[in-house]
């Protein structure tokens, strides 16, 4: 039985209820039936009204979709907050610690704090920045840290994603329809804002600027375009922080500086917030075929007249092999034990650990290093006999590839069924971290993905989940 | 603002511009159609001279027909300017830009969008009818969300400006292909037929009562011709049209504190426009007029896009 956000452990709502759900369901007992239904058909159309979709690659019939919107709120009180917090910013401060430390003196490598090849030979690791130091020193401004719940006091670290973490325009737009669908639920309850995201947001991204862009540095949003799965949300940061949204082509690097053209000419840029990968910033460094990225961007960074959030090469710190090894890294940098957990995990890598994981493929979630979203990975307990048995020959072939996780039962959280129900489904949480010469800073709130099928436990938008809002409370 | 950005706000004006005058031609034509004449093959010819309106009059072949029309103009997929593909553009223009535009603005394109959906692709003539009439409610949702709730910036110029470029174009095709296609060979200019045609394209673009209010006086060709080419009064004529191109150019430069050729070239066509009188146009011919009006506005479209949305 899962640990569950409301109850603590029942199945059926109604007997016990922990302390940050009392007023929740206070309320549910007095509001009237079909409400909650009612609700929630509002909030689809009004999601659908503004145009708050994804793009679902492979899927012509329907290239835009909503995320499907629960409106029961998860809810996080303020004492389990603060271990969350506290955790958050040790994990993402070491992080970019360890960036700095593998692109420059590589001592954790020299101490043997993890192998050598594990990072050098890391698909994501960047020789071009070898050497480097990104303006103001801040390798992963925006982080985005999936965590997942087992019980009480009992937190692990699924992913720290820091490359170009998405979501977090779910994080504000939930809450905006919460606030307009309940606003008298808001009234009663000590929720802290998350509007002051955008600010934050900004605030930081001003302080990595380069130290000669003087005290009104140029910030752009860069995006791939609308046909990303993640437009929407790079449309919506661009608005929200009142910068340019840019793609690639309105950029252009020339002497060593960036330009964007404009109706009025070209317009110096100095620092980018940029939601593509690595891989498509600059067909000079990277892909020649990318028609998404800037010629010469990457010259222009390496000679520091430009700052890039997040940093060049941070995929080599959210990548699933070197994800085994984040407690040794955050003691390490930080010389304190880490508050957050690990989930425990199995390095196919290992002969030892590969034996164990094949003889326990039935309970174990398997994943491959560089995988993402969901997709190629096998959940045991949820595979079919010839699953386990193509992943098997997978995982013989090439163990390097794989890592192995016990099944982990998340956490649920009430949420409405398809009969209008409240029922418990399966919940992860990814609140947004962000660094800067100031200090590392955490949004009171996050991004709930929530498992609808009964019993499901893949929470990812491309795989049916859906999100709601999540509160901190005050007190 | 991004070049792109403008590009794009431009051609969002332009394209809902163009649905609406497509949904007005269609359903003029459908008007047209029904008006009973001698000879055979009239219904063609009133079919084929929307084509022309449209820019396209040799899309369909020799004999086009009602409801081929009717499918290439409001859905089809081969046409690059239907109706459908004009409100899919928009809105795919508004979203690339969408930070650029209100929040009303970019819920009534999209608003559009959805509907396109819902609306499917009606066959029969009422069914149609209605589709044609939601189209037009929709252009005036994002028309009305522009005026009321846009920003008097750089982005409302852009948007303006091509819709005014479009819907001068529009108008332009509009007369011509009234006065050289439509009325058959024998029919006398001012007769019964060329009657009930200019009033029925008159109420499609909203202009009959306008007519009857500026000139107290029975439908006649050369005062329509007047009314659609040199009344400032009127929306849609070509003064008009050039007036507001004017406007949103100066505007332009004036925020930007540089004039260049897109300014100058407007700037001179407009003088022209103050010294024309409409007895002169008719005497050097409406048809040369016209085209030589058409080149024009695509030379200015070409200046516009060359000193801004490159």
């Amino acid at each position: 039985m899962a640990f569950d956000e409301m109850s603590g452990e029942a199945s059926a709502y109604g007997t016990h209820v922990r302390e940050s759900y009392r007023g929740l369901a206070r309320w549910l007992a007095e509001a009237p039936e079909g409400l909650l239904q009612a609700r929630s058909r509002q909030a689809e159309l009004f999601f659908r009204r503004m145009g708050i979709t994804f793009a679902v690659y492979g899927d012509a019939e329907s290239s835009e979709r909503l995320i499907p919107f629960d409106v029961a709120p998860r809810i996080i009180g303020a004492a389990e907050w603060a271990g969350l917090e506290a955790g958050l910013i040790q994990r993402v401060a070491a992080i970019n610690l360890f960036l700095a430390d593998i692109y420059g003196p590589q001592e954790c490598l020299k101490a043997g704090v993890l192998p050598a090849e594990l990072v050098l030979t890391n698909p994501h690791y960047c020789p071009e920045m070898q050497g480097q130091r990104p303006p103001r020193g801040i390798w992963v401004q925006i982080a985005g840290v999936d965590l997942v719940r087992t019980g009480e006091d009992d937190f692990y670290v699924l992913e720290d994603n820091c490359r170009t973490p998405s979501g977090v325009s779910y994080m504000l737009e939930n809450r905006e329809m919460m606030m307009r669908l309940f606003p008298d639920l808001f009234a009663d309850y000590p929720v802290r804002p998350v509007e002051t995201y955008a600010d934050m947001l900004l605030a930081s991204l001003r302080a990595c600027a380069p130290e000669a862009a003087g005290a009104d540095p140029t910030i752009v949003v860069l995006t791939p375009g609308p046909f990303n799965s993640a437009y929407y949300e790079h449309s919506f940061l661009a608005d929200k922080l009142g910068v340019e949204l840019v793609e690639g082509r309105d950029l252009f690097v020339d002497d060593g500086k960036v330009f964007m053209r404009t109706t009025e000419g070209r317009q110096r840029v100095d620092v980018v917030y940029r939601r593509i990968d690595d891989d498509f910033l600059d067909p000079l460094t990277f892909r020649p075929d990318s028609a998404l990225g800037v010629p010469g961007l990457m010259a222009a960074y390496q000679a520091g007249a430009v700052t890039l959030a997040n940093a060049v090469g941070t995929g080599v710190a959210d990548d699933k092999a070197v994800y085994t090894y984040m407690p040794e890294i955050i003691r390490f940098f930080t010389g304190e034990e880490p508050i957050l957990n690990n989930v425990p995990t199995w390095r196919c890598r290992e002969p030892e650990a590969l034996k164990y994981t094949l003889a326990h493929l039935e309970e174990l979630v398997v994943k491959e290093v560089g995988g993402s979203g969901g997709y190629g990975m096998l959940v045991g307990p949820a595979a079919s006999k010839s699953e386990i048995e193509t992943f098997r020959r997978r995982l013989i072939d090439d163990p390097d590839e794989f890592i192995a996780q016990p099944t982990l039962a998340l956490s649920t959280a009430p949420t409405l069924d398809r009969n209008g129900e409240l029922a418990p489904r399966h919940v992860d949480l990814r609140p947004f971290v962000l660094s800067s010469p100031e200090g590392v800073k955490v949004a009171p709130g996050g991004l709930t993905r929530v498992a609808l099928k009964e019993g499901s436990l893949v929470v990812n938008s491309s795989q049916g989940g859906g999100t709601k809002d999540t509160w901190v409370l005050d007190v | 603002m991004l070049s792109r950005t403008a590009d794009a706000l431009y051609w969002t004006g332009r394209y809902i511009e163009r649905a609406d005058f497509l949904a007005r031609i269609l359903e003029a034509t459908i008007r047209l159609a029904a008006i009973p004449t001698r000879g055979d093959g009239d219904a063609e010819t009133v079919w084929a001279s929307a084509l022309a309106c449209a820019s396209v009059p040799k899309a369909l072949g020799r004999s086009p027909t009602e409801k081929s029309v009717r499918d290439f103009l409001a859905f089809s997929p081969d046409n690059a300017s239907s109706i459908t593909a004009c409100i899919t553009r928009a809105r795919t223009n508004a979203r690339s830009v969408r930070t650029a535009l209100t929040t009303e603005l970019w819920e009534a394109i999209n608003g559009a969008w959805n509907g396109l959906a819902e609306q499917g692709q009606p066959t029969r003539r009422d069914d149609f009818t209605r589709f044609l009439e939601w189209v037009k409610a929709m252009t005036l949702a994002v028309e009305g969300a522009t005026s009321r709730t846009m920003l008097r910036n750089d982005g409302y110029y852009f948007l303006r400006l091509g819709a005014a470029i479009e819907r001068a174009d529009n108008t332009a095709r509009l007369l011509d292909v009234k006065y050289h296609l439509l009325l058959p060979e024998g029919e006398r200019v001012g007769g019964q037929l060329d009657y009930f045609q200019w009033t029925t394209l008159l109420r499609e673009v909203s202009a009959l009562t306008a007519y009857r209010w500026v000139y107290r006086d029975s439908v006649k060709p050369w005062l329509v011709a007047d009314l659609l080419v040199l009344n400032r009064q009127m929306p849609r004529s070509l003064a008009s049209c050039q007036t507001s191109i004017v406007h949103y150019l100066e505007l332009l430069a004036g925020d930007y504190g540089r004039r260049g050729p897109a300014q100058r070239l407007a700037a001179d066509r407009m003088r022209r426009f103050d010294n024309s009188r409409i007895e002169s146009i008719f005497q050097a011919g409406l048809h040369e007029y016209i085209l030589a009006f058409l080149a024009e506005n695509g030379r200015l479209a070409q200046a516009i896009q060359d000193q801004y949305l490159a």
